[in-house]
């Protein structure tokens, strides 16, 4: 697409773009001395293990909830979807950090005291795996009727067309949000320096005490620390939908490739599958189909 | 109630500086954004270069982190002083406008290539295509995920709370620690969620106002 938006520059072209790749690009530092020590790096580390810690539970069971709410969601019964649509509405309208707040500082009044490490894992679980689940429920309904038809008609029960048929295609077609939002689970690990949990960021801040308050310097390392996790993240995603396209055995529903469901958060794709729709109404068309 | 009536002058203010973070940084979020989603896909390759790597790095850092740079480095360049609030509007459009930027590109791509390419056969330049072509067809099909970085940016104005700025979610710490203060933690938390469910609400029903009157069929 961006290659019809203008010519192939000219030589003129050319060299104003190689002055202007020398003007922009200036950078200096210094205050750099507290990253010399051992112990600091130590304290880095301890301090990474920290995030990833409360990263890796909070991705698991946000992951279980999100697979919870999504099932209970599309259910039959009223007494079961209206309970939890209504919660994951819920989930999704409370902001992160003020769920986080409520389990820290709201709690003790009832009498609960409960660790930073669990405040920051449950809010974090019970945000994202709403998100998740509403992303499980689009991938859900946006798999061809002809798939839970078919199922049913083999003689498997409500269990079986979700376990075997539906949430396979689901979560391939998903995999790209579901990823998307657990690099955002682990960036919202850094919330925790503010309900005090001695995370990445908390450490940062313990660091720029020091002597020279380096604050920016342990800002820039700290930062590149999370620029990298969440690269690695989005390489597995990558790397992941480039083997599941590859495999043979895979060739599942998969969703059209100029409807990338990461930044549309579910609505455009809707928009999308819409249009396509639209072209049933011409009745000689082979339009696109879903 | 006694938590709101006891304390009605901070939730005005509260809610009042929630509303200016929101707005203005939602307001920095949009122009930036714009400017950087059109860096993205414009024919410079230094521009190119810098739009793809800064919304790579900031969209990979957490907006705590974004916020920390901003309220506590700042002050250390010997730059002119700022006060949190402007510090932390900075911070959220900066680190909205990443998303903006993306959304939009996402749009850019859906428009489809003929229209780019009869822009361009009846002799354009970049620019008349980008503003007469390209994104006023673009900023239709980007309606309602734009709506939803809306939204991300307003629950995200609680970050703020941890760098004063008296917002809503930093209404805990305020009360809490004035001593005649009516209201415990819970209440006052429990108040919060629900103006941001009520928010939030408002907002998606505005968004699915805008899906559908700005629906356009190809």
């Amino acid at each position: 697409m961006s290659s019809v938006l203008y010519d192939v520059p000219g030589p003129r072209a050319i060299a104003r773009n190689r002055i202007l790749a020398v003007v922009t690009g200036q950078f200096t530092a210094d205050k750099w001395y507290v990253f010399t020590f051992t112990n600091v790096w130590m304290s880095i580390f301890k301090a990474l293990g920290q995030t990833l810690g409360a990263f890796a539970l909070a991705a698991v069971l946000s992951l279980a909830l999100g697979f919870v709410l999504a099932i209970g969601r599309l259910s039959e019964h009223a007494w079961v979807r209206v309970p939890v649509t209504v919660l994951t509405e819920l989930f999704r309208a409370v902001p992160v950090l003020v769920f986080m707040m409520l389990l820290y500082y709201g709690l003790p009044v009832l009498g609960v005291r409960m660790d930073p490490y669990w405040a920051v894992v449950l809010g974090l679980m019970v945000y994202n795996g709403s998100v998740l689940a509403e992303a499980l429920r689009a991938g859900i309904e946006s798999l061809p009727k002809g798939q839970r038809e078919a199922g049913y008609a083999i003689g498997l029960r409500k269990s079986g067309v979700m376990a075997f048929i539906l949430l396979p295609q689901a979560i391939r077609a998903m995999l790209p949000v579901i990823v998307a939002q657990l690099v955002v689970t682990l960036k919202d690990t850094a919330l925790g320096f503010i309900i005090t949990y001695p995370e990445l960021l908390y450490y940062a801040k313990l660091l720029s005490s020091q002597q020279g308050r380096p604050i920016l310097q342990s800002a820039f390392v700290i930062g590149a620390i999370y620029i990298v996790m969440c690269l690695i993240l989005s390489g597995v995603a990558k790397w992941l939908e480039i083997r599941t396209r590859h495999s043979p055995k895979l060739k599942g529903y998969t969703p059209g490739a100029d409807d990338d469901p990461r930044v549309h958060d579910g609505t455009v794709t809707e928009v999308i599958a819409m249009q396509r729709g639209g072209g049933k109404f011409d009745a000689g068309g082979v339009g696109p189909t879903l | 109630m006694n938590v709101i009536f006891g304390n009605l002058d901070l939730w005005g203010e509260a809610i009042g500086n929630t509303l200016l973070v929101f707005f203005v940084g939602g307001i920095i979020a949009l122009v930036l954004g714009i400017i950087v989603g059109a860096m993205r896909v414009s024919p410079v390759p230094i521009a190119r270069a810098v739009g793809t790597v800064y919304v790579n790095l900031i969209r990979n850092t957490p907006l705590t982190l974004v916020f920390f740079f901003f309220v506590f480095g700042y002050p250390q360049l010997g730059l002119p002083d700022l006060s949190n609030t402007v510090l932390g509007i900075l911070a959220i459009g900066i680190y909205t406008a990443t998303y903006v930027a993306e959304v939009l590109r996402a749009g850019i791509s859906t428009v489809p290539v003929g229209q780019a390419e009869a822009a361009r056969a009846i002799g354009l330049p970049f620019g008349q295509v980008m503003t007469l072509v390209i994104l006023p067809q673009a900023f239709r099909t980007v309606v309602p995920p734009m709506m939803s970085v809306f939204i991300a940016l307003l629950k995200n104005t609680t970050v703020a709370a941890g760098f004063s700025i008296a917002e809503l979610a930093a209404l805990r710490a305020t009360i809490n620690d004035a001593p005649d203060r009516p209201g415990n933690p819970m209440e006052v938390l429990l108040w919060v969620a629900v103006v941001f469910v009520i928010l939030v609400m408002v907002m998606s029903t505005i968004q699915r106002h805008l899906e559908n009157k700005w629906r356009i069929v190809r």
